[in-house]
């Protein structure tokens, strides 16, 4: 898909990358320092672009900052002040430690589930993929095409749409309602293995593969030390992906778990808020346990994010 | 640079295996199906099985004679009967036909707003991206039931502060009413992915060559000329693969709307496709109609990215 973009650009680029090849070593250092990517700037074009970016980022903040606020309110409080301001009492710790202690700590639980099926699920999907990925790359093998164009179909397959069959397959197996249920389905990355492909073709180089058979290293061994390696920032994204997929997952899980021990984060606090109507006390459980179940990922999302590029290895054989 | 390498890894397999019987090594052999061995194998189990599943129970029907079946259960071949009850059900089919409208509004909507996100974080004018993308990138790390439980409390009357503020200004909103509880799920649809589709954008317009720029800067472009000459045609995969991405999802659009039912009593229990198999399925335990229902709404989602992309490949030649 990227190489199909890059094709209109191809001439242009090499007959000036040819022509110079010292001012280009010049330009990819400044484009290390900060890419200028515009044709010119202006102190007024800045002010009305950040204006415009602040404007759509309250958009994306407020519930957020909602659910903050929120979570410091008592019950009472929670209706009857203004939801954008802090309440009369401030009783965030209470209502943390009430998530945290209610039904024999089940938030916890839920909490810990979530981030096995996540954290697990993700590590592998990304490594299958990976190996995948770079296998449907760097070989040539009778059944390849066909692999693909099945892994293809499967990307565009929607993922509740096999969640109802698999749970009748699953409960012939007798896996239905266990962690397998949810952990295996969560193993599988076809978009993964869809990038790592994308991505092995374009930066692990043939030639590195064919100095490591010379020096006699087995074909895991080159896939494990080298492709693995050159692969990194497609693999961070194909983690984060699945990552987020997973812990996101919301049908799959409800299909397949009855015992709320076994639930993500996301089932538990659903079960949660559908009491709200009859106990009025579970919305500060809900806000709480929101609010809990966010930071997290928060700090993931802003700490992580700088990852989510690809492109990042290019050049590793001719530098 | 790019353009070479991909040249070259296009012809890759090719002077590869060449070169390998030339130099004798045994290369290849059975690694590239060790390698993909355990992908395969879960996704026979998780994807190819359960659809074959699928279609296999969407052709049956089950019978259970006696009065609580216990005298047994048959399983018998049902041609399309499963298919005919599913179509036969006009609020299936409006649920259907709810998305694409949904579809149809919500997914430019949003395809734009992220691309116009993207293009003002990647262009020099933007004072803190890091901070804004972050920003816009950080709902997509919250599930979507929880995006729906906060959104929720922001629709329901009492609890919402936004409707506090529209009353103030003589505004009367209803967003759980029979007509705008479906742009209250758009909106929360679209708060959630906008972020994470701005982010493939964003990937793929790093991607441009820098040299790019530097030739439209040489020739005095401005930034309006160079997103429509060389970036907006340049991330058109991406937006391609978001728009198919985000059909996908519509036609999926379970959580939002079941978490919502609570409050909004518009939304029933065949409000959108999947929520009526899954009503099928596990409140009416008729397994074999659901399966029809999945494999229909499969379909679609096939049959719209398939008209999408048809559509965008002639534009494109």
């Amino acid at each position: 898909m990227t190489a199909t973009a890059r094709t209109p650009s191809g001439t242009d680029t090499r007959s000036v990358t040819t022509a110079d090849q010292s001012a280009r070593d010049a330009r990819r250092a400044g484009r290390r320092g900060g890419p200028d990517r515009s044709a010119g700037r202006s102190p007024a074009k800045t002010i009305l672009v950040t204006a415009i970016l602040a404007v759509v980022a309250v958009y994306f903040l407020v519930p957020a900052y909602w659910v903050v606020i929120a979570a410091t309110k008592t019950t009472e409080d929670l209706f009857a002040t203004n939801g954008f301001w802090f309440g009369s009492t401030f009783a965030l710790w209470d209502n943390l430690s009430a998530v945290l202690s209610y039904d024999g700590g089940v938030f916890l639980r839920w909490f810990a589930n979530s981030v096995l099926y996540a954290g697990v699920g993700a590590l592998l999907a990304t490594y299958f993929a990976a190996a995948g990925g770079y296998a449907l790359a760097k070989y040539v093998f009778r059944g390849r095409d066909t692999i693909f164009g099945l892994v293809l179909g499967g990307v565009l397959v929607p993922g509740t749409a096999t969640a109802l069959p698999l749970f009748l397959l699953f409960s012939q197996l007798g896996i239905a309602n266990t962690y397998w249920s949810v952990l295996l389905p969560s193993l599988v990355s076809p978009f993964g293995l869809f990038l790592c492909r994308i991505y092995a073709n374009a930066t692990v180089d043939t030639s590195l593969i064919e100095a490591g058979r010379i020096d006699g290293a087995s074909e895991l061994r080159i896939f494990h030390t080298l492709g693995l390696r050159i692969m990194t920032p497609a693999l961070v994204t194909v983690f984060l992906f699945q990552l987020v997929g997973i812990w996101n997952n919301y049908f799959l899980p409800l299909v397949m778990l009855s015992d709320s021990n076994l639930f993500p984060i996301t089932l538990g606090l659903n079960n949660w808020r559908s009491q709200v109507d009859r106990l009025p006390e579970f919305y500060e459980l809900t806000t709480g346990g929101v609010l809990l179940s966010i930071i997290p990922l928060a700090i993931a999302m802003v700490v992580l994010q700088r990852f989510w590029r690809g492109g990042l290895t290019e050049g590793s054989v001719k530098a | 640079m790019t353009a070479t390498e991909n040249i070259t890894t296009e012809q890759g397999p090719s002077s590869r295996r060449r070169r390998r019987t030339g130099a004798g090594s045994r290369a290849g052999g059975s690694a590239p199906w060790v390698l993909i061995a355990p992908f395969l194998a879960l996704f026979i189990l998780t994807f190819i099985l359960p659809i074959i599943v699928a279609i296999g129970s969407s052709f049956t029907r089950v019978t259970r004679s006696g009065l609580f079946g216990e005298e047994g259960v048959t399983t018998q071949f049902a041609w399309f009967q499963n298919y005919a009850q599913a179509l036969a059900d006009g609020n299936f089919i409006a649920s259907i036909g709810r998305m694409l409208l949904f579809g149809v509004v919500q997914v430019p909507v949003m395809i734009v707003l992220c691309t116009i996100l993207a293009l003002l974080l990647e262009s020099a004018s933007a004072r803190w991206p890091g901070f804004f993308r972050a920003a816009y990138f950080l709902p997509y790390g919250i599930p979507g039931v929880i995006a729906t439980i906060l959104w929720s409390f922001l629709y329901v009357p009492g609890l919402s502060p936004v409707i506090d503020v529209a009353a103030a200004v003589g505004l009367q909103l209803d967003f759980l009413g029979p007509s705008t509880v479906l742009w209250s799920i758009a909106n929360i649809v679209t708060w959630t992915y906008t972020g994470y589709n701005m982010m493939i954008i964003i990937a793929q317009l790093k991607s441009i060559p820098t040299e790019l720029y530097e030739a439209a800067k040489v020739d005095g472009a401005s930034s309006w000329r160079v997103a429509r000459s060389i970036q907006l045609p340049l991330i058109r995969p991406a937006l391609v693969l978001t728009t198919v991405f985000s059909i996908i999802g519509t036609l999926q659009l379970f959580a939002e709307p079941q978490v919502l039912q609570t409050v909004a009593p518009a939304i029933d229990s065949q409000y959108t496709p999947n929520l009526s198999a899954y009503t099928t399925a596990f409140a009416y335990n008729d397994y074999n109609v659901a399966a029809a229902q999945s494999v229909l709404i499969a379909l679609v989602a096939f049959l719209l990215s398939f008209l999408f992309l048809r559509f965008t490949n002639r534009r494109s030649s």
